[in-house]
């Protein structure tokens, strides 16, 4: 039975459901580990998915117009963000409490419109996937990278381009600047609470375009409490990825790797109890942190509200 | 200063999460709070019952709206009070109550308000009930989905024998399937759905013994992502039938209707989300349970008793998709399936 598991169908489909599941964890841990450079902690991750998702869905299904459901997400997102901003930067609040605090209120929000504009599960068609002539007929190569929607594309290409950015750019240098010594920052001119509002609207419009990956893209319906808690693993996998984002993207892909073989492991009838296969790419995930324990420390400002003149 | 809006935040914050999930279906339900009024006549309703409408409260851990178990609830009361009349009959309800602290406290507020029935709706929440009935003997409590009334006279216990629709459902799978995979998706493996699947599992094999029925339990009750995956999964190995359980099969319902694969559903009636490809759906019918329980507690009965929703009790019907083209001998092969477990000619061996 465990042979069934090398087939060309198995680890084809493995490594494509593999690349589906990782889509939203990529734009919620990148978004989110741009306010962790920054200094801020963002523990309202889900409550913006949760909210992008909703927009994303309910635009869509009024409008009909995926690309306005997108925009509607992002726009959501950012507001989220903007308020984290505010309560964070502007008012001190301790960033972990107040993160929370920010994920009710979307977890109950996103619930409270869905049942007062939609009252039912509905279903909208979502991204269809993008059919690439030539790329997308390659056996195997071709279903596992060529076959997707354009959010799962996007969100590939953000790894590269957040990347870029945090390393390579000014703005980068003020990002992380801000996060390592903020007091430093200040004295040299760059002003840190326009820095972390920057990075904590962004996370937002990322989360949401998280939300909007699952509602529009990859699932095409909305529940309410639809994340179910993906947004507080994309936090963990920041500290996994070491707040880099090609660390992050080797963690959201172990981490749905893992969880698409174990889906597969129990449709090929392996006998293995289904509590010890779902339990699979949580305790990989802790073991691969465990080994590879990496001197990358986190920035030394995070979660600490900046006050100028201390 | 700096303390003041920390104290402001903290508050907030543990006012909202007190409150959240109360406060999502404010607008909706009738919260305890907002019931207060009419509590003040309770204690005539319950010398007179006939003069006042007869009310039920609810809690339930997931929405009235999840095409599964909580809306397999909702809609029961909403059949009785459309049987009994809105002024004999009134109902509020408490969604979303995952966390079991919450749902005891819901219960507790509404055994306050005099409610004559209070309904908990997850099996979760018999720890809290066995606690909570005692200190209000004059009002009725059911419980479910189980059997066991702690021995306590004012709990009833209702459950439902998924195991009965399951066979049923899977019978109809083997004889449509052409690929002989028929691929499972369920929660967590325990309780109802685990009856659901093994009926499923057995009506298939009594009908096919050659097909391959592959079994996926997700782990979960609400990751829709990997419900749909696992759709994805059951359907590239070669599925051309699926089924599953719970609340997060929303997902993969979609994939099902993507890849025009068939779908047979269970708790709710599902066909509206997929009108081309589900063929049937076990539902629900709590109130042929509710309205017996409603007479006994008129009569002075308030628990003691459990009760069963199977097919011969018509607790649980099958309910076909009329968007579906059913072939003629399928349908007749499932009409003498549910004859022959209702009159018990047909029985279901469990694993």
């Amino acid at each position: 039975m465990i042979s069934d598991l090398f087939t060309v169908t198995v680890l084809v489909g493995i490594l494509a459901s593999g690349i589906r599941l990782s889509t939203p964890y990529l734009y919620a841990a990148i978004g989110e580990a741009f306010g962790q450079k920054s200094g801020v902690l963002n523990l309202g991750v889900e409550g913006q998915m949760l909210l992008g998702a909703f927009a994303a869905f309910y635009v869509a299904l009024t409008t009909g117009s995926l690309w306005l459901g997108l925009l509607t997400a992002m726009i959501v997102g950012a507001l989220m963000g903007l308020a984290m901003a505010y309560v964070t930067v502007n008012l001190h609040a301790e960033q972990g409490i107040s993160g929370i605090g920010f994920y009710l209120f979307g977890l109950g929000m996103s619930d409270l419109l869905f049942q007062k504009l939609m009252g039912t599960v509905e279903t909208v068609k979502g991204f269809p996937e993008i059919y690439i002539p030539g790329l997308s007929d390659i056996p195997g190569i071709g279903k596992i990278f060529f076959s997707q929607n354009i959010l799962v594309y996007g969100a590939y290409l953000l790894v590269p381009i957040a990347w870029f950015v945090l390393n390579k750019t000014t703005l980068g240098l003020k990002i992380r600047s801000v996060g390592e010594n903020p007091d430093a920052a200040d004295s040299l001119g760059v002003s840190v609470s326009r820095i972390r509002y920057f990075t904590i609207i962004l996370g937002g419009t990322l989360s949401g375009i998280a939300g909007a990956s699952l509602s529009i893209a990859l699932l095409n319906v909305f529940q309410q409490n639809m994340t179910s808690g993906l947004g507080f693993i994309a936090v963990a996998l920041v500290y996994f990825g070491g707040w880099r984002p090609i660390g992050i993207l080797g963690g959201a892909l172990l981490f749905s790797f893992i969880n698409s073989l174990q889906l597969w492991m129990q449709v090929l009838s392996i006998p293995i109890p289904s509590d010890i296969a779902v339990m699979m790419p949580y305790v990989v995930t802790i073991l691969v942190l465990v080994a590879t324990v990496s001197k990358v420390r986190a920035p030394s400002a995070l979660s600490k509200p900046f006050e100028r003149g201390d | 200063m700096k303390k003041i809006v920390w104290f402001v935040l903290t508050l907030a914050l543990v006012l909202s999460a007190c409150g959240a999930p109360a406060a999502t279906e404010a607008p909706v339900a009738e919260v305890p709070a907002a019931t207060e009024a009419p509590v003040a006549e309770v204690p005539a309703a319950t010398e007179a019952p006939m003069a006042e409408p007869f009310r039920v409260a609810v809690v339930m851990p997931s929405a009235i709206t999840d095409l599964a178990f909580g809306q397999s609830m909702y809609d029961a009361l909403v059949r009785v009070q459309e049987e009994m009349g809105a002024e004999n009959f009134e109902f509020v309800y408490s969604e979303g109550m995952f966390v079991v602290d919450d749902a005891a406290a819901a219960i507790r507020d509404y055994a306050t308000q005099g409610f004559d029935l209070i309904i908990a709706h997850g099996s979760q929440y018999g720890s809290s009930l066995q606690e909570i009935a005692p200190d209000f003997p004059e009002t009725s409590f059911a419980w479910g989905t189980t059997v066991d009334t702690f021995g306590q006279a004012n709990i009833f216990a209702y459950e439902a024998l998924s195991q009965e629709g399951g066979y049923v459902n899977g019978v109809l799978a083997a004889t449509l399937s052409t690929s002989k995979v028929i691929g499972v998706i369920g929660p967590i493996e325990t309780g109802d759905a685990k009856l659901y699947v093994d009926g499923f599992k057995a009506g298939v094999l009594a009908t096919d013994p050659a097909i391959q029925v592959n079994v996926n339990y997700i782990g979960s009750f609400s990751d829709i992502a990997l419900a749909s995956e696992s759709a994805t999964t059951q359907i590239a190995a070669g599925a051309d039938v699926l089924t599953g359980s719970a609340q997060m099969v929303v997902g993969a319902i979609g994939k099902a209707e993507e890849a025009n694969v068939l779908w047979f559903g269970t708790q709710s009636n599902q066909a509206s989300l997929a009108p081309s490809i589900v063929v049937a759906s076990q539902v629900y019918h709590w109130e042929v349970m509710l309205k017996e329980m409603i007479g006994l507690i008129q009569d002075g009965t308030l628990g003691g008793q459990s009760f069963s929703a199977n097919l011969a009790n018509g607790g649980q019907v099958i309910e076909f998709n009329d968007g579906y083209a059913l072939p003629a001998e399928a349908q007749a092969l499932a009409d003498e399936t549910i004859k022959g477990i209702a009159d018990g000619t047909v029985t279901i061996t469990l694993p």
